[in-house]
């Protein structure tokens, strides 16, 4: 097997975990409904419960996709981290108070009050998919770096590889629409995922209805947002490696970036539009067959499909994954940036556990969530824990 | 080469040092406390008797409050590294990736997995699917120990790895030299035990305080003997790998040694110093008056532990610096001055073999590339870590894993009687705080000693730090301070509140 391999494998391993991250924040959408849908104490307190249980997953994958990155990619990892700072560190602080809060809302003196955790949470909710998407966007559309790993050894610099062009560290991402658009579709679905989970796991006939009612208004804003990102994604003009004859591979601007790339890689073309059709057959089960509880099943697989479908040809056949506004010649791919082959096959052996993980996730949940949960469990669960 | 902002590296470390202290509150009281309920659920499961099953939760109760902190303050770290360390991400990423990546992947989808099962399953599972899950949970968080602590072990001792001239970073070459190295198994054994110290004495601390109320006393009892036991099975164990620490600090970073011990003058026969008072303000230069005020010392000791004889050499910073003895190796070792011309030599080759095509160049890169580091470095001083900071850290440590040792040796001689003796369990209650501070310690021996290295020889730290504004840094520094003291003060209460209330009636 092939330096260039193990690369791509591992470009698709860390495409999977970001794909799953995306269908797990159906906690991060849940936690900003609990108000729109829980008018009494009894229905918030069910609502957290449902999503209190698989907080953790979803932190887990996060983390767990920082990690991949930066072993498989460390170039990135000091890039972006180091440059993006304020992007990131904003990720980081809406992480860290989502993780006390399910813990402390319902505790006794817990000095904030219950509602303080709650707003932590949506606010978690809220920014936590609108952040990640607006950043992922940036893998898109480029972002503002400089990369010189000579600036190590050169006298009269700093001795730092990467460095930002802007003194907004990141955050300038946001004037670009197309990020935005990105972060705001994330969001959008997350809550999406979040009424289907509800539906699928809460035995309470107030909260399905009111699910039920909010979600045609939610599909919809999703599909503006995730249509117009699509729309900008498929034509945006972008950088990519093209051989100059005499002057060997260059960075160039290309018209259509991606969707030259999703022609030159049908299966991924294939697999984008299969995800997107399983979303949306997940996201209208509820609407068509107000019985079923389905749709998450659907929309969740269709998710990771979609996500990873749109994150490979980033990747793949020696495409740009993260273009450098600043100094194009900066930009990074899958060989410029990352680890060394030993280490990635190292890893790849280490990654064929990932089956025996998701084995026991799955029957960790099936042997908790053999039944819906029913609003009597919110009582005794708080005497439990 | 332009330095750096130095406030920019002493505002990045601090950060760096503010969150990782306050993440090393919440993680040995995890493992510690975490092994703990996991023997009481197995006594549980063994005997039936629904006892155990309340003093199992109970524990299990104060251990998710602390264990949602842990979480909160360790996502920051996995990320601080890129985030304020980025020319060190890149510079050793190919290897301190791979375990991070493990990490994830095995330790924290266990724990995270798991740890659902234990607090939702009581009703839901078998006793002894759940007792599994309990396991299960320490398990995962002991794991994800285990190699966070390879990483840092990486850092103070680079094993199994040849610098690339042309990626500009050093590249695994061994897997198992990296997971498996000595100081790391060491550094994990040492983590591991004292942190079970910490979990026992928090668990007699908190059956103290129920004795001194009279209240729960069957609980109380219950409790103080089986985290007696285990905890003096852990001091034990904690002794002999903080011993192992010392040997090894010895061997691969004798500045450390030298300034744990306040030893500025080495010498043969030199005594371990107990206790001591050292004189504020002395120079490295001049050793020749007295660094200690008082000490009280182990004829010898330090040369047994560093060479295995009464009468082994060890050299003090002065020696270190100045170079001129004979190492153990049988060469002279060089000076730091030397040191220094050898590292600049590693850096202007590197850059002049232009992506590693220049044969000569790459030999003069391999030769010196052992003092890379130093290259970076402006004077001699800066290779002398504070001093005060790791002496009197490392008494903290070593003196209190003494009286840990005493303490659970007489809770056992003592037994059931311990509850008529208030001034007693007053002291035990007290202890709480003091093992939290021992744990510290020890953390500021091992990292303050080794400064200005990032990775020892290779990386010192104004060559490891993102370029960032300083106001950036810190923003989040005070960012970081406030919410984790606040959050901390919330988790402080909700412990508190809890700990009021009690185990379930089977215990009352
Ligand atoms: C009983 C005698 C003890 C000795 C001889 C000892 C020795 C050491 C040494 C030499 C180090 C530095 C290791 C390095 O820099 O690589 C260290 C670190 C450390 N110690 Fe201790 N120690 C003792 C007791 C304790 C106790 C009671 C605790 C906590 C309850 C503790 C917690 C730690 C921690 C957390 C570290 C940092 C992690 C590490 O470097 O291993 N130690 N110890």
């Amino acid at each position: 097997m092939t330096y260039t391999f193990f690369q791509e494998y591992w470009w698709l391993i860390v495409s999977l975990l970001a794909g799953l991250f995306v269908m797990l924040m159906f906690v991060q959408g849940g936690q900003t409904l609990v108000y729109a849908l829980g008018h009494t104490e009894q229905q918030r307190r069910l609502l957290l419960l449902a999503t209190g249980r698989k907080w953790e997953l979803t932190f887990t994958t996060l983390v767990t996709f920082g990690g991949a990155f930066f072993a498989s990619f460390p170039l990135f990892y000091s890039t972006s981290f180091g440059g993006a700072y304020w992007v990131w560190m904003l990720i980081l602080l809406c992480f860290v108070i989502q993780a006390v809060s399910y813990e402390f809302q319902l505790k006794q003196s817990n000095l904030l009050g219950t509602t303080t955790y709650r707003v932590f949470l949506m606010v978690n909710g809220l920014l936590g998919p609108l952040l990640v998407g607006t950043a992922v966007g940036t893998l898109f559309f480029g972002a503002e770096f400089i990369i010189d790993k000579q600036a190590i050894v050169l006298p009269g610099e700093p001795p730092v590889i990467s460095r930002w062009a802007t003194p907004w560290h990141g955050l300038e991402a946001v004037l670009d629409v197309r990020n935005v658009l990105l972060g705001l579709a994330v969001l959008m679905l997350s809550r999406c995922l979040a009424h289907l989970y509800f539906l699928n796991r809460i035995e309470d006939d107030e909260i399905r209805a009111r699910s039920r009612s909010m979600l045609p208004w939610e599909i919809g804003l999703f599909l503006v947002f995730f249509l117009s990102f699509a729309w900008f994604w498929l034509t945006s003009a972008g950088l990519a490696v093209v051989s100059v004859p005499e002057a060997g591979a260059g960075v160039q601007e290309v018209p259509c970036r991606y969707l030259h790339a999703l022609l030159d890689m049908p299966a991924v073309l294939v697999a984008l539009l299969a995800g997107v059709v399983l979303v949306l057959v997940g996201l209208l089960t509820p609407l068509i067959k107000p019985a079923s509880r389905c749709g998450i099943w659907s929309a969740g697989l269709g998710t990771v499909i979609t996500v990873v479908a749109l994150l490979l040809p980033a990747g793949w056949n020696g495409g740009i994954y993260y273009p450098s506004l600043a100094n194009p010649a900066s930009s990074l791919t899958l060989a410029n940036s990352c680890s060394s082959p030993y280490t990635l096959q190292v890893m790849s052996a280490v990654s064929l556990l990932i089956p025996f993980v998701l084995a026991y996730i799955v029957w960790a949940w099936h042997a908790l969530e053999k039944s819906p949960i029913q609003p009597s469990e919110v009582s005794s669960e708080n005497t439990t824990h | 080469m332009e330095p750096i902002d130095t406030s920019l590296i002493d505002w990045s470390r601090a950060q760096f040092a503010l969150t990782a202290m306050y993440h090393w509150i919440f993680v040995p009281l995890t493992l510690g406390l975490g092994l703990i309920m996991c023997i009481m659920e197995a006594i549980y499961v063994r005997t039936g008797k629904e006892f155990w099953k309340a003093t199992t939760r109970f524990w299990m109760k104060l251990f998710g409050i602390n264990f949602a902190m842990g979480v909160a303050t360790g996502i920051i770290l996995e990320f601080e590294f890129g985030t304020n360390w980025s020319n060190y991400s890149w510079f050793v990423g190919d290897i301190f990736g791979a375990p991070l990546a493990v990490e994830g992947i095995v330790a924290f989808f266990l724990e995270a997995t798991f740890i659902a099962l234990m607090f939702f399953g009581w009703d839901k599972l078998g006793k002894k699917t759940h007792l599994l899950s309990t396991w299960m949970t320490v398990l995962g968080a002991t794991f994800s120990a285990w190699w966070i602590l390879v990483a840092n072990s990486w850092m103070q001792y680079p094993v199994g790895m040849e610098f690339n001239p042309e990626t500009v970073r050093s590249e695994m070459v061994s897997f198992a030299a990296v997971a498996l190295s000595p100081v790391a198994i060491t550094k994990f054994l040492h983590t591991v035990t004292s942190s079970w110290v910490l979990g026992a004495v928090f668990v007699v601390g908190v059956s103290a305080w129920y004795m001194l109320r009279g209240r729960h006393t069957d609980f109380a009892h219950a409790s103080i003997r089986v985290a007696s036991l285990f905890g003096l099975i852990a001091a034990l164990l904690t002794a002999a790998t903080g011993h192992q620490s010392g040997v090894d600090i010895a061997r691969h970073q004798p500045m450390k040694l030298a300034a744990a011990e306040g030893l500025y003058e080495g010498g043969t026969h030199v005594g371990l110093v107990g206790v001591g008072l050292l004189k504020p303000g002395v120079n490295w230069a001049h050793p020749e008056e007295d660094p200690f005020l008082f000490k009280i010392e182990i004829p010898c000791g330090l040369s047994m532990l560093a060479t295995n004889t009464p009468d082994g050499y060890v050299p003090g910073i002065k020696n270190l610096l100045e170079g001129g003895y004979v190492g153990e190796d049988g060469l002279k070792a060089p000076s730091a001055e030397q040191k220094m011309a050898f590292g600049r030599k590693a850096i202007d080759a590197l850059r002049d073999c232009k992506r590693g095509t220049d044969g000569e160049q790459t030999e003069i890169l391999r030769e010196n590339f052992p003092y890379f580091g130093y290259g970076y470095l402006k004077t001699p001083e800066e290779l002398v870590p504070p001093v005060a900071a790791t002496f009197y850290s490392f008494r903290v440590m070593v003196i209190l894993g003494g009286y840990f040792l005493a303490l659970f040796a007489g809770l056992l001689l003592v037994g059931k009687r311990i509850a008529a003796w208030k001034p007693a369990l007053l002291m035990i209650l007290l202890s709480i705080p003091l093992a939290y501070a021992a744990s510290e310690a020890g953390w500021i021996v091992a990292e303050v000693g080794r400064q200005p290295w990032a990775i020892q020889d290779l990386l010192p730290n104004c060559a490891a730090v993102s370029k960032l504004s300083v106001c950036s840094v810190q923003t989040t520094f005070w960012i970081f301070a406030v919410l984790f003291t606040v959050l901390l003060v919330a988790e402080l209460c909700i412990m508190l509140r809890a700990i009021a209330a009690g185990p379930e009636k089977e215990c009352a």
